[in-house]
């Protein structure tokens, strides 16, 4: 398998990175770009940029975002986020980004996978799912979209979704750890590497996610402070964990 | 910031082929940062005439070639590979340059270098993430590289592996890697550096 990945997330509102507990309360915390490209410099694997604003006007922004990224930073990164369309993603992809996020508009209309896998490929095709209690939430985590987990992420995987973020809503930003049961059931429902998202507080939280996905999802535990991930990639490597050298 | 390659007298001109299949973006950002003239190109001739040219690609292996093909570009790529011209294939691109990859039911490739694409059989796929590059040769390496894929080239020709996975392949001037060197950091810019490079002392 490919080295375990650290994966720092700038939720995106308005062109700018914002940050919020549990989906709410967002306040405004940096440029994606400057944040980005600190981060890249301080040994992130890749990024996400994630439009939690997602409308009509927010589109042009995250092609924009994306183009600005690219310039920056020479590792790779994913949009996601108001993106309902293979034209969308084709112009995100096209911007420089690598790979899309879909979550609501793939949970409305599930064919939009095969579409995007179609013309990008499985590995530009991010499904992000967000649940809570088992169950999958859509629009921001405000809508119970009447599914199963473990029944959706399979669907996402045959229809040719490249990787799954799973989002614990019951963690998210509460510092307590990632849902590690929820993601050793997904890692045996689907053979698709598995994004960990949502709970974490210290490097013991991480490590134990590395452990059964590809990858851990950084939010609020980089407080979107670059300097924190140095730290934590150290703590990381102290606990054993085999992060690729940045260098 | 990166330093320049040394591509004195003149900048290297490097083609890169534009045919509706590939993250040409990132490619053509990072061999600016190393002081490449770059062209996306649509057409066979100035695919033939530039210094280096550039094979990206991703997406399907049906479709990408049906893009080369209605474009022209893949009788361009054969054109050069048989003057002896360098070709850099990379990921999708370096699938497409073998003689054809099981990938959409079998699709028959360009034939710039031996062997086929086929199905990752192990681990998590696609095979997505950072993994180490170790060369054939004096110089092993094994700096990790950034691999997005789902197919993997099975050939005589292999000179580089990754985990057991074949990695690079070089058959006379064409040179392909499966991992994604625009995407791969400090370790991706040296790459392509060294690549640079050995297009001048070519030339």
């Amino acid at each position: 398998m490919p080295l375990p990945r650290l994966i720092p997330c700038l939720d995106v509102a308005g062109g700018r990175v914002v940050k919020g507990v549990r989906f709410r309360e967002l306040r405004d915390v940096g440029d994606p770009v400057e944040l980005g490209a600190a981060y890249s410099e301080a040994g992130a694997d890749e990024l996400v940029f994630l439009d939690v604003a997602a409308t009509v006007e927010a589109r042009g922004s995250a092609v924009e975002v994306a183009a600005r990224v690219a310039e920056r930073v020479s590792i790779p990164f994913t949009v996601g986020g108001g993106i309902r369309s293979v034209a969308d993603a084709t112009a995100v992809l096209e911007a420089g980004a690598d790979k899309v996020g879909v979550n609501s508009a793939a949970l409305a209309r599930p064919a939009l996978i095969e579409e995007l896998a179609e013309v990008l490929g499985s590995q530009a095709v991010v499904v992000a799912i967000d649940t809570e209690g088992g169950r999958v939430r859509s629009h921001a985590a405000t809508r119970d979209a009447a599914r199963d987990v473990v029944e959706w992420a399979r669907e996402c995987e045959a229809r040719g979704a490249g990787e799954l973020l799973v989002t614990s809503i019951d963690r998210d930003g509460t510092r307590s750890g990632y849902d590690l049961e929820l993601l050793a059931r997904l890692r045996d429902a689907v053979s698709l590497p598995v994004i960990a998202s949502g709970g974490a507080g210290c490097a013991e939280h991480v490590a134990a996610a590395l452990q059964v996905a590809e990858a851990a999802l950084l939010a609020s535990i980089l407080h979107e402070n670059p300097a924190r991930l140095v730290s934590l990639r150290e703590e990381l490597r102290d606990l054993g964990v085999p992060l690729r050298d940045a260098a | 910031m990166t330093r320049s390659p040394g591509l004195e007298p003149r900048p290297l001109r490097a083609a890169i082929a534009a045919y509706g299949a590939g993250n040409v973006r990132s490619v053509e950002l990072a061999l600016r940062r190393l002081g490449a003239e770059t062209e996306l190109v649509h057409e066979p001739a100035p695919l033939l005439d530039a210094d280096l040219a550039v094979l990206p690609g991703v997406g399907s292996a049906a479709s990408a070639l049906a893009g080369l093909r209605e474009r022209g570009l893949d009788e361009a790529l054969r054109e050069r590979a048989a003057a002896g011209r360098p070709i850099l294939g990379i990921c999708l691109g370096l699938q497409l340059a073998l003689e054809e990859t099981e990938e959409d039911g079998g699709v028959e490739g360009l034939g710039l270098a031996p062997g086929r694409a086929v199905r990752l059989r192990e681990g998590r796929v696609p095979r997505i993430g950072w993994a180490p590059v170790h060369w054939a040769g004096p110089e092993p390496g094994g700096e990790a590289y950034w691999f997005a894929h789902s197919y993997a080239p099975e050939t005589p020709a292999a000179t580089a592996t990754s985990e057991g996975i074949v990695a690079a392949v070089e058959a006379g001037p064409f040179l392909g890697v499966q991992f994604h060197p625009e995407k791969s950091g400090a370790a991706g810019l040296r790459f392509l550096r060294a690549v640079l490079e050995r297009c001048l002392s070519r030339a």
